[in-house]
């Protein structure tokens, strides 16, 4: 097997990559155990030590505000591996937890912050612990539901044969979970992982400096850093901190994401020819570092290890569709029923108590204005992407340099711009009831661009030779070829883009700039604006409001489109 | 050698309930014995419920009534000693070939040198020395069911149960892995002492198998069995080898006996609109006209030769010559095809002359099609929705074979012009799309 080589023990005493591997740990190491030193740090520190504008702290500040997000990110993962497992699993559960997490998903971020934040302060009373749990949970909210929904529909989609072959070489559940059912789940769950650490960014400022009523909270962070910026209109450290964000998703890309998204591309059951696999030099270097490869061959013996800890019970044949016990599913529903009927007329109750009716149809009235604003952004959106996107996505060449830009702007929080823009509003006298509109789409136009690009460049080289034969061409092409092949994508991207741009309207549609404040009409001002004041009842009203707006635009608009789009139009 | 049989399945019945509450037989009265040394091969067409019974003794699904006896107790859940081989080889696409052969032995939690010995001794005899750090991907489609086979023999169980292993293979890569499995068996290298096959290919049961037995459909049960004593290798020039394919393929064409229930009698019943139909495109039903209209057959071809003449399996020909017995184009008997005086017409007809003769005959033969045809006249609008027949048929039969048996109709339809469907709209009409 292997060649006798001279120096061998040079050679493996390290390699480059070790070398490498070694200075990013250590590093990490070093990160960690700065960031949590002030975890429980009395919170009255937070005050004395006010924070700064001046660029030498933001490297801190960009520490303490990755290590938030990667907490909100761990536990979201743990959320997503127990909640979505429970409501695949278990029938019974299904039916309450799956609508559930639909309508969590349609809740806006704020929503979470304004009514937790005191909940979580009172946990560790006075110490800086307790803000920083309202500030991850506030993260949290913003990335798990997409993650548990992916998981809970991969447990609903494991191939037959493959669960059968799990069953007769009698694996035990445990064994089950970590190497069949997490494993065929990953590739999606990285993507959606992906896509929650940018909606985490997007709100970085709204967890970080919470400010809820009477409760002002502002956690060293860059987030907070933006907000003081802001309060004391200071461009330059708006500029200090778009460029730090650069750097940091620069970063989170190349060492998390990117080496994620290659290491994944195993656990793919089926491969689409043609795809080529993605590759991370991050990755290569853990692969290649002999260091790192003991980790972690010493995890994979861990896992193992519990495998054999846990008890294997053999479980008796479950291929009975599930012989319903009527008197537990009648107790079971009546429960839901019951917990439904309280919880229903407790918010009309303290709804009652205190707006009135005019309150509730004004914001229905506002919910309207908003709605009409992100639907005639995302057409104007689409007409510029659209076309774009499918010149791109044709070319090889140029979709491999614009798509990873796109991607990467998805993940930027685009409101870090917006000061810039109430800045102008404020200059030039305009109307914000228009002007502030495009901040809604700034940051999520982008998942038109990249699906679009990405459905054009799986268009069969056959079809566009077809065409080019016949000499289909022009409006001809754009209405018969184009459009047609990229609409599955598109719509996925639509979606996607349509809820990210009623989650940005609370922070949109409500924009400061030192003591000018700039609103244009809606139903994210409203919110924006009770949260300000500190008033539940208007934000339980105004989150409800949007949060019933955003599932039934679902359920009747982009659901049916998704799936007509599906069933027509997407080349197998 | 011991006379018990490792195997037993006595009187097994398995129904699925339908949402109606009605239940869905697949199984009846299904009693097979395995004894030691003998490959016993399951063979029958997909729906005979040949790959439920394999599931029933895998101890992945549970009969409705009756038995399943492993070496003298009953089997309830996967036992020990029973490993599976499966069509689509369901390899775990993240663990690397040696990882997917240990992970049998690791759910049995085996000290972790024994667990390595064994997969490299299972490795080394399906021949995939040198493969062991590969990822399924990076195989063909061959490699990637010996990895299949070696993960079943790593347990060392006493039955293999295989589930169509090489049909998802081509030609010769199949014959490859049949040829080395035999060798194996033959030289008795594997812990095995029983094993399990099913197939809907004739030639491979009769090549490989001491016992067959014969599914028949609807509901699944046994036609006949069939003893293979054959030595090993086997020839499939062999006289003796050609007679017992041709003798399979007469019982699997044989009409039941009398009038009773299930079989192909109530596949294609009487004149009813509520039998299922198959799915089979036009272009196979006049192809297969084509070619036994043509020399060397002139009109009546012998089934094996033909389906080896245009190299289908029986899964494929069979209801494709059925689907012409229905339309009354042929006569399907004694394993031979014989086409009549219209069948003989239509091959030689040119393109609108058969779409004439096909409309005749399927307005006449399939109740369906005649019945959709009535209703769309006597409308004023010519037009009826999809959902109107859906219900009709699915007084008599499951959601999807409704649907599925309308598909066939429209399918139909569309080539002999009969009437119109546009999917879009769910709407059946007289009209020509404008």
């Amino acid at each position: 097997m292997k060649r006798f080589e001279p120096y061998v023990f040079l050679r493996e005493l390290a390699t480059r990559w070790d070398v490498l591997a070694f200075i990013v740990v250590i590093g990490l190491i070093a990160f960690l155990g700065e960031t949590s030193r002030g975890l429980f740090a009395p919170l009255s520190q937070l005050s004395s030590t006010p924070l700064s504008l001046d660029p030498v702290h933001l490297p801190e500040y960009a520490a303490r505000t990755t290590f938030r997000m990667l907490a909100g990110l761990v536990l979201s993962l743990v959320f997503t591996l127990t909640y979505a497992t429970w409501a695949a699993k278990s029938e019974r559960a299904g039916k309450l937890l799956v609508p559930i997490l639909d309508i969590l998903q349609s809740v806006p971020i704020l929503g979470f912050i304004s009514i937790t934040v005191v909940f979580f302060l009172s946990l560790a009373p006075g110490r800086v612990l307790g803000a920083e749990f309202a500030s991850i949970f506030a993260i949290f909210t913003s990335q798990a539901w997409n993650m548990a929904f992916s998981f809970y529909q991969s447990l609903r989609t494991i191939p037959n044969e493959l669960v059968e072959a799990a069953e007769s070489f009698r694996l035990s559940p445990w064994m089950r979970f970590w190497q069949l059912e997490v494993p065929f789940g990953m590739p999606a769950l990285i993507w959606n992982m992906m896509m929650s650490m940018s909606g985490g960014w997007f709100f970085v400022v709204a967890s970080e400096s919470i400010s809820v009523g009477h409760t002002t909270v502002a956690l060293p962070g860059v987030g907070s850093y933006i907000a003081l910026a802001i309060a004391q209109r200071n461009l330059a450290a708006i500029g200090w901190a778009i460029f730090t964000m650069l750097i940091v998703i620069l970063l989170y890309d190349q060492l998390l994401f990117r080496p994620l998204v290659a290491w994944v591309d195993r656990f793919r059951v089926e491969q689409e020819p043609g795809v080529r696999a993605p590759n991370s030099w991050a990755l290569t270097m853990m692969r290649r570092s002999r260091l790192i490869n003991a980790a972690t061959v010493a995890f994979h013996a861990a896992v193992l290890w519990t495998s054999r800890a846990v008890k294997r019970t053999d479980a008796p044949i479950d291929d009975k569709p599930a012989r319903p016990k009527r008197s537990l599913d009648l107790l079971w529903a009546s429960l839901v029923v019951a917990a439904v009927v309280l919880g229903l007329w407790h918010i009309v109750a303290v709804l009652i108590a205190n707006t009135s009716l005019r309150e509730a149809l004004q914001v229905c009235g506002l919910a309207f204005l908003t709605m009409l604003r992100v639907f005639i952004l995302i057409a104007l959106a689409s007409l510029i992407w659209v076309p774009i996107g499918v010149w791109v996505g044709m070319r090889p060449r140029a979709a491999q340099i614009v798509q990873p830009i796109a991607q990467f702007l998805a993940a930027f929080p685009a409101n870090l711009l917006f000061p810039i823009a109430v800045y102008g509003i404020v200059a030039w006298r305009l109307n914000p009831d228009i002007y502030l509109s495009p901040l809604m789409i700034l940051g999520t136009q982008w998942y038109i661009l990249f699906n679009v690009i990405a459905g054009a460049s799986s268009i069969p080289a056959e079809m566009r030779y077809v065409a080019a034969n016949f000499r289909v061409s022009g409006w001809l092409w754009w209405r018969k070829v184009a459009l047609p092949a990229v609409l599955p994508f598109y719509v996925t991207g639509a979606i996607t883009a349509s809820g990210g741009s009623w989650n940005a309207a609370i922070v949109a549609e409500w924009a400061t700039w030192g003591d000018t404040q700039v609103q244009a009409r809606g139903l994210g001002a409203y919110i924006a604006e009770a949260t300000t004041a500190g008033d539940f009842h208007r934000i339980v009203l105004g989150i409800g409001t949007m949060s019933l707006f955003v599932v039934v635009i679902n359920r009747l608009f982009w659901r049916p489109l998704y799936y007509y789009a599906e069933r027509k139009y997407r080349l197998t | 050698m011991n006379n018990s049989p490792i195997l037993q399945c006595s009187d097994i019945r398995k129904a699925f309930p339908k949402p109606d509450g009605a239940e869905l037989l697949v199984l009846e009265g299904m009693n097979l014995e395995l004894q030691e040394g003998q490959i016993v091969g399951l063979l029958g067409r997909s729906g005979s419920g040949k790959s439920t019974l394999l599931r029933l003794i895998a101890g992945l699904a549970e009969p409705t009534s009756g038995r399943v006896t492993y070496l003298g107790s009953p089997i309830a859940g996967p036992a020990p000693g029973i490993a599976m081989v499966f069509q689509s080889f369901a390899l775990f696409p993240w663990l690397t070939v040696f990882e997917n052969v240990a992970l049998g032995l690791e759910a049995q939690r085996m000290p972790r040198a024994e667990i390595r010995k064994r997969s490299l001794q299972a490795i080394d005899l399906i021949g995939l020395d040198g493969f062991e750090s590969a990822y399924p991907r990076e195989l063909s489609g061959g490699m990637r069911q010996r990895v299949g086979f070696a993960r079943a023999l790593v347990v060392q169980p006493n039955i293999l149960l295989m589930d169509e292993p090489f049909s998802a293979l081509d030609v010769l890569t199949a014959e490859t892995l049949r040829t080395d499995f035999l060798d194996l068996w033959g030289e008795g290298r594997m812990p095995i002492k029983g094993v399990i096959l099913v197939t809907h290919n004739i030639e491979e049961a009769v090549l490989m198998c001491d016992r067959i037995l014969v599914f028949g459909s609807n509901p699944g049960r046994i036609l006949s069995e069939i003893k293979v004593s054959l030595p090993q290798p086997r020839n499939r020039l062999d006289p003796t080898f050609r007679e017992l394919v041709e003798r399979i393929y007469v019982e699997m064409t044989a009409r039941p006996a009398g009038t009773t229930a299930g079989g192909r009698q109530e596949r294609f019943p009487g004149l009813g609109i509520g039998s299922v139909l198959p799915q089979v495109s036009t272009n196979l039903l006049a192809g297969l006209m084509e070619a036994v209209a043509a020399p060397p057959f002139n009109g009546t071809a012998d089934l094996p030769k033909i389906a080896s003449d245009l190299q289908m399996e029986i899964d494929e020909l069979f209801p494709v010559a059925e689907t012409l017995q229905m339309l009354r184009f042929a006569e399907v008997e004694g394993g031979d095809i014989k086409l009549a005086e219209d069948g003989m017409a239509f091959a030689h007809a040119a393109v609108d002359e058969r779409k004439r003769i096909f409309l005749r005959h399927l307005l006449t033969y399939v109740p369906l099609a005649a019945h959709v045809r009535r209703v769309l006249d006597e409308r004023a609008s010519h037009s009826a929705r999809k959902s109107r027949f859906i219900d009709e048929l699915e007084d008599f039969m499951s959601e999807e074979a409704a649907d599925q048996t309308l598909r066939a109709v429209v399918r139909w339809a569309r080539y002999a012009e009969a009437f119109a469907y546009d999917d879009e709209n769910a709407m059946f009409s007289l009209e020509n799309p404008t």
